[in-house]
């Protein structure tokens, strides 16, 4: 039988040992997230800032150089143009501008690139947002984040004790916040895709921490002469086999999505797999951590006491 | 102990799996190269015209595997692209502009599969390339017509009476009238009162005001018209692009989704979409005989026309009014309630109705709409050329001096009427739209797309195999069981929910379901160690470690779902994609992984009355 790790409840890994460690690492990972989503800001995407996209492939390796010539020289210096996947893929992106014609913007640059550089080149994509699109997408993305975060914790409080539910919250405030922070650091381009990898980190995250806290609440229940950081200990052991083999078995296809699934969902594949590996740690880490420092104990998890009629009569039988 | 479910659980379990399989069985038997014939609106799809398409057909020595004459169109499935591609363009020519003949591809799903609602998936526009428009309905100017006839209207009518204001004017969507005096107050106040469809008066006696307040139904009915017309109008443009299954939807409070599935020329698709109709009004030529001009002899100043309904009627060469004056045609019923269509010009528009129909009572006016249809050519600009068509869709006799308000009566049903009313408002172009959002996926991205979706899930799908067989050994086998299941079942009901698409975000969701997918198992396998290493018997391990999980289970996979959920709420096109698989993913995967595993285990293990070890 394979086991990563014993499930000894009398002698636990000591996970909560090293929490001083792991407190002093989320506040530097969130610390500098914060500081490079400031300093750097994020890539927005074409969903959010608007503009026309515009991905074409050539027969041979694209000249991009000579691309961006004949562009400046049909009126599109605001052009940026680059390579796509392969060295034949091309995406030219064009901020949004003014006027009413700016619809047809994506079919002038492509007449310009069909008269000018080669009559046979293959329309992978033609994408065009409006400012005012762009604006109401980005609005509506913020939202769902925020009320996914207050669904959850409704759900999670009303199912859980509060400390579990805010800690479960909290720590999927720090995946995100990491998870953006690499984005900003690495300007990564976030567009719409991004958005719905970050819901389902989200969703996926919670996965994990729920299964901890479920164990953490059976625990106090069950081991009455156990502290809380042991209870604490117990069950984060208890649990890291199928916390890591479920990390595992996720990564293994998100991998797979990263180097089979093409470009249009590399960043989306990114997103979730760093999602998986910080949710994995704030699950173990942080949320336990949280609990603690927010005094949970046995008698915040006990379930509601039934009375029972004349259960306080003595049995005649 | 022993672990056995009755017999009605595992039947149910397996009917469930079973009827996920058949729907998902759809999806292997690929598709037809098709041609679909579809009527525009002044054509109509019957019995002679199978007929024609199949001699058509014969004639050229094209022969279809079938020909089948279903919900008002024609589907001719053929066997190669070279088939599809002459045949098309055959019976283009053949069967004239009355007709839409597109390319399509029809599933080769077997008539018994069809027959109990088995299709294939649905493919999004991301991964079967195409064209995706969002298009706003400018309802700013919509309001700026309709409240400019208002302002102008007011002081027509306060003029008329010898009503003195100090001024009348535009105040939001509402008009502001202020009088002179108070007596002048409140004569226009009783003029005013009741004559203004949709609005209310408001009184302000102190300052001898007066104001005509929009109501909301009033704006609510104002939008959902200039919307109305608009998808009218579309639906007409995208009959000429013969796209074989188009979907043109209103979106929120002022936009339309038209999504035209195979279309690549967006600019064609623009220039067709954003052609503009309009609309005349002309008085029938009487003092003229119509069979003469039928037979070639037209009289000087007058021009025959087609009847939508058919038939031709002669009609004068000038134009009382055409249709930038209208400001609204509505549906309305006389006193006898047969249905009418009533209509509202502007002033400008009454003032030359009035004059036009002053010293014409009794005669005939008739409507004729105008459209500009794509000709198939281009000129020489390379723009796309336009034939004017012009068809005449009402005759009324005039039966008094008309206004700026006047009905059409005995214009038939309420269908009819309310056709008209539409046509009127389409030639009038109440509100015109504007481009908002296009996303064009070309078919070789489409192709791509799907070639590395595929090759995503399956290997994605091997890595786990492998890794739940080797971890787990033969418990691991019967969650690769589950999983497999899970598959055939999430694309089983994909293929049946109807408005369920796969995407390629979609694709994603599902290789990311079969890598969380195994967590409900994992959580139950280790938990039936945990049981075996405390020292209980293998029957009690697997019957308490399935207990002791399903909650757990249940917890995380809900909150999962709520995320699911609110993704399909604000996610637009392929990420709503993604969010319904995630949610079809997550259902079906705690029924496979807790319900169909513990079956196929209970009939493993759970008889073993000496058990002693298990292969976990």
């Amino acid at each position: 039988m394979f086991q990563i790790t014993k499930v000894d409840e009398n002698n636990p890994v000591n996970f909560m040992s090293i929490n001083k460690w792991t407190t002093a690492l989320s506040v530097i990972l969130i610390v500098f997230s914060l500081s490079t989503l400031v300093v750097k800001g994020l890539n927005w995407g074409l969903d959010f800032t608007g503009g026309t996209l515009v991905e074409v492939g050539f027969e041979q390796p694209a000249n991009l150089s000579e691309l961006r010539t004949v562009l400046e020289a049909n009126e599109f210096g605001d052009a940026v143009v680059q390579n796509y996947g392969t060295q034949r893929d091309v995406l030219v992106r064009i901020p949004p501008r003014d006027g009413a014609a700016s619809d047809t913007i994506g079919n002038d640059l492509l007449r310009v690139l069909q008269t000018n550089i080669d009559g046979n080149i293959d329309v992978r994509r033609v994408e065009f947002v409006g400012p005012q699109v762009g604006e109401e997408l980005a609005e509506a993305g913020g939202l769902a984040m925020i009320v996914a975060l207050i669904c959850i914790l409704v759900y999670v409080s009303f199912r859980f004790e509060w400390r579990l539910a805010l800690s479960a919250v909290a720590g999927l405030g720090q995946d995100v916040v990491i998870i953006l922070g690499l984005f900003s650091l690495l300007q990564m381009q976030v567009d719409l895709t991004i958005l719905a990898a970050l819901l389902a980190v989200i969703g996926y995250s919670l996965n994990d921490s729920i299964v901890v806290a479920d164990r953490i609440r059976e625990n106090f229940r069950k081991l009455r002469k156990n502290t809380p950081v042991e209870v604490i200990n117990i069950s984060l052991s208890q649990t890291m086999s199928r916390t890591l083999v479920t990390s595992l078995t996720t990564l293994m296809v998100l991998l797979v999505l990263m180097f089979f699934g093409g470009q249009m969902i590399f960043g989306f594949s990114v997103a979730l797999a760093m999602g998986v590996v910080v949710g994995t740690y704030s699950s173990v880490f942080t949320r336990s951590t949280l609990v603690l420092a927010m005094g949970i104990s046995r008698e915040d998890l006990m379930p509601p006491e039934v009375e029972k009629e004349g259960e306080d009569q003595e049995n005649y039988l | 102990m022993l672990n056995r479910y009755p017999l009605w659980k595992n039947l149910a379990i397996l009917f469930v799996v079973l009827f996920g399989a058949l729907y998902a069985l759809a999806n292997i038997y690929g598709e037809d190269y098709a041609v679909q014939i579809s009527a525009t609106r002044s054509g109509e799809v019957t019995l002679d015209t199978l007929q024609q398409v199949e001699q058509t057909l014969q004639r050229e020595g094209i022969e279809p595997i079938g020909v089948v004459f279903e919900n008002g169109q024609i589907l001719v499935r053929l066997s190669t692209d070279d088939d599809q591609l002459a045949a098309r363009e055959l019976l283009v020519s053949e069967l004239g502009i009355n007709y839409v003949v597109a390319l399509n591809l029809a599933p080769a799903t077997p008539a018994w599969l069809a027959a109990i609602g088995g299709e294939p998936l649905k493919l999004g526009l991301d991964l079967r390339g195409g064209v995706h428009f969002l298009m706003e309905v400018d309802m700013d100017e919509a309001l700026l017509k309709i409240n400019e006839q208002m302002v102008t209207g007011v002081r027509d009518r306060l003029r008329d009476e010898r009503i003195r204001y100090r001024r009348v004017e535009q105040s939001g969507n509402n008009v502001v009238i202020e009088l002179r005096n108070a007596e002048d107050y409140q004569s226009a106040q009783r003029s005013l009162r009741n004559q203004y469809q949709g609005y209310e008066l408001r009184t302000d006696s102190s300052n001898n005001a007066l104001t005509l307040v929009m109501t909301d139904q009033f704006l609510q009915e104002t939008r959902a018209n200039a919307i109305d017309q608009n998808i009218t109008i579309l639906r007409n443009r995208v009959d000429e692009l013969g796209v074989a299954e188009p979907v043109i939807q209103r979106q929120g409070q002022d936009r339309i989704v038209v999504e035209l599935p195979g279309i690549q020329d967006t600019a064609r698709a623009k220039e067709i979409l954003g052609a503009t109709a309009t609309l005349e009004f002309r008085f029938q030529d009487t003092e003229n005989d119509l069979q003469d001009a039928i037979a070639g002899r037209v009289p000087f100043g007058s021009r025959l026309y087609n009847v939508r309904s058919g038939g031709q009627v002669l009609l004068q060469n000038r134009i009382i009014l055409t249709g930038d004056h209208i400001v609204d045609a509505s549906v309305g019923y006389d006193e006898s309630s047969r249905p009418q269509v009533n209509i509202s010009l502007d002033s400008a528009g009454g003032r030359l109705m009035t004059q036009a129909t002053r010293g014409n009572v009794g005669e005939p006016m008739a409507t004729v709409f105008i459209e500009f249809i794509a000709t198939g050519e281009t000129t020489d600009e390379g723009r796309i050329a336009f034939e004017r068509v012009e068809e005449v869709v009402s005759v009324a006799t005039i039966q008094a001096v008309l206004g700026s308000n006047f009905r059409i009566t005995g214009v038939g049903g309420v269908q009819e009427a309310q056709n008209l009313a539409l046509l009127l408002r389409a030639g009038a172009l109440i509100a015109p739209i504007q481009i908002v959002e296009e996303r064009t996926v070309g078919p070789s991205l489409g192709a791509e797309n799907v070639k590395a979706g595929l090759t995503a899930i399956v290997a994605g799908f091997v890595l786990v195999l492998l890794f739940m067989g080797i971890y787990y050994r033969a418990f691991g086998m019967v969650a690769n069981l589950a999983l497999l299941t899970n598959l055939v079942m999430i694309i089983g009901i994909m293929s049946l929910v109807p408005g369920a698409t796969l995407t390629m975000p979609g694709m994603a969701g599902i290789v990311l379901t079969v890598g969380m997918a195994v967590d409900a198992n994992v959580i139950i396998f280790e938990r039936i160690r945990e049981e075996l290493l405390d020292g209980r018997s293998p029957q009690q391990a697997i019957a308490r470690g399935y207990e002791n999980a399903f909650s757990t289970i249940a917890d995380a996979n809900i909150t999962t779902l709520i995320t699911a959920l609110i993704l399909f709420a604000v996610g637009t096109g392929s990420i709503k994609g993604f969010a319904v698989t995630l949610a079809i993913g997550i259902v079906t995967s705690m029924f496979t992984a807790i319900a169909g595993t513990r079956a196929v285990i209970n009939l493993i293990w759970g008889r073993q009355k000496r058990l002693t070890k298990l292969s976990i």
